[in-house]
């Protein structure tokens, strides 16, 4: 039913069908998530590398988390601690660590478009995308879409408000192209400096006020003011950032009382998203951390387990039966 | 999987059972699992997805009709415990297990609808077993047609079929199939 997969670089290019298949694997894993023993032998014997060229904790720990819940040996590689930071450049990392055999790389780095290079590289081994530049975090989005659809019971038409630093967001960009798939409205609210016109070409809307953005949202979604950018001087400050446009109960209140709400996190309390907010009824924030591993456990063992991953066996039963199946 | 939605072409399968032997055979399988078990006291019933399923909830139904006794019932998924994943030929779908009762303290009879290699079997008894240790595990299936690559054995048995290694055996039931029965490909292959 799924049409085969080899990398997971984005959203950008997966089908309607495609995303829906692995919500369905990621429910599943819900579930084996929630057992006394929280472990499945599926990739037994298969390696995965966590390769991180940027700070990530959370991210880096739910797929190694993900990866040792399905007994896939998974190894971690720091950039700050390898040979990266002595002068290699990253094709020469990427051709080493294939020389290890891994089977999934799973792969974060600062530029937009890396994980491509290296997938380009790499004709043996699946590569994940957990976050390159500018440009995709796709279980990011997997995971807000299980959220959601958890939550609503439906991804179809709804919705959506990111509010908060859209332009250097990659958390957005891929949630852009999944809810479009589903006919979702999608507004940014941010200053104008940060929720640039680019987005509307990607069919989403961009207002400057919190009232027009986020007014009837089903879904409102904080996202992280980047501190660590803050020379940019892309907002006058974040006092005043957060005088407009933090989520506060009351704004919700007034402009989407039935909404739910997301943050992919980390999360800065009282500059984006207000305490009432982050630790009331209508933030699934925590929940959203579980999910990260179910949906990555979905995505791990789709490309783990791949079609095309080596010849097949009709010993067994089931081989038997797909036989049967394909012979009609 | 055996081919859900694609066309059944009658001409080229033999039948073995009919509907009603089939129903015979659960029958007499529910009275052997309350004879063997001295009643219905700790048993439970796990079918294996997904016909194992439905004859897993026939035979618990069929208990209830003897004895009047409800016995817990649960399913098992293996896909995950599969021993050939990334080797077939078709992505696997994990479908999910729920087992909504106590594996510790029962006496457990698997439940699926052909046993072959018994390497399915295999992966279900890893799964029950990452819930828990049961007393004990029993297996039922509606037809046995040989060809162990493992050493495992059914208890009971709704009907032996000999068999080439390389020909096909079907199990229809009305729940997934347009008609019932157990049908085996005239080709022999």
């Amino acid at each position: 039913m799924n049409s085969e997969l080899k990398h997971l670089l984005g959203i950008k290019g997966l089908g309607k069908e495609q995303v829906l298949a692995l919500l369905d694997s990621a429910d599943q894993f819900v579930d084996v998530n929630k057992r006394a023993v929280k472990k499945v032998p599926a990739l037994r014997g298969k390696t995965i590398v966590n390769m991180f060229f940027e700070a990530s904790t959370r991210t880096r720990m739910s797929f190694e988390l993900a990866g040792k819940r399905l007994s896939a040996d998974v190894i971690n590689f720091g950039a700050s601690s390898s040979s990266t930071s002595k002068g290699e450049s990253l094709i020469d990392t990427a051709l080493t660590i294939q020389s290890m055999s891994p089977d999934v790389v799973v792969m974060r780095h600062p530029a937009s478009g890396a994980c491509k290079l290296v997938a380009d590289h790499l004709p043996e081994t699946s590569v994940v995308n957990a976050g390159d530049g500018l440009h995709e975090h796709p279980t990011q989005a997997l995971l807000d879409a299980l959220c959601i659809r958890r939550k609503l019971g439906t991804l179809e038409n709804l919705s959506v408000s990111f509010v908060g630093d859209a332009l250097r967001s990659r958390v957005v960009r891929s949630n852009i192209y999944l809810l479009k798939l589903f006919g979702c409205r999608v507004r940014l609210v941010a200053p104008p400096t940060l929720a640039v016109t680019e987005f509307e070409g990607m069919g989403a809307e961009v207002f400057p006020d919190m009232k027009r953005g986020i007014e009837g949202a089903d879904v409102v979604v904080s996202l992280r003011m980047k501190h660590e950018y803050q020379k940019d001087i892309y907002i006058p400050s974040l006092e005043e950032y957060s005088r407009l446009y933090c989520i506060t109960e009351d704004r919700l209140r007034d402009y989407a009382p039935d909404c739910m709400v997301l943050a992919p996190g980390p999360i800065i309390r009282g500059t984006e998203i207000a305490s009432d907010v982050a630790d009331g009824p209508r933030s699934h924030i925590e929940e959203q951390v579980e999910l990260g591993v179910a949906v990555r456990m979905a995505v791990l063992f789709l490309l783990a387990t791949g079609a095309d991953n080596k010849g097949r066996d009709s010993s067994s039963e089931s081989g038997i039966k797909e036989l049967v199946a394909n012979e009609q | 999987m055996s081919g859900e939605g694609k066309k059944f072409d009658r001409s080229v399968w033999t039948e073995l059972m009919d509907a009603e032997q089939v129903d015979r055979s659960i029958t007499r399988i529910a009275h052997e699992i309350l004879e063997n078990n001295k009643g219905g006291k700790k048993l439970a019933i796990v079918g294996i997805r997904t016909r194992g399923e439905t004859l897993g909830q026939r035979i618990v139904s069929k208990i209830k009709e003897i004895d009047g006794v409800e016995i817990p019932f649960g399913v098992v998924d293996i896909t995950l415990y599969r021993d050939d994943l990334g080797q077939g030929a078709d992505q696997p779908v994990v479908q999910g297990t729920s087992i909504p009762f106590h594996v510790d303290d029962h006496k457990i009879v698997l439940v699926d609808d052909v046993l072959f290699t018994g390497r399915t079997i295999r992966a279900a008894l890893d799964a029950i077993i990452d819930f828990g240790r049961p007393q004990a595990v029993q297996l039922a299936v509606l037809c046995d047609r040989g060809h162990r690559e493992l050493p495992i054995r059914a208890d009971y048995v709704g009907k032996n079929i000999p068999t080439e290694r390389e020909q096909f055996v079907r199990v229809h039931l009305e729940d997934h199939d347009e008609e019932e029965g157990v049908f085996i490909h005239k080709s022999g292959k």
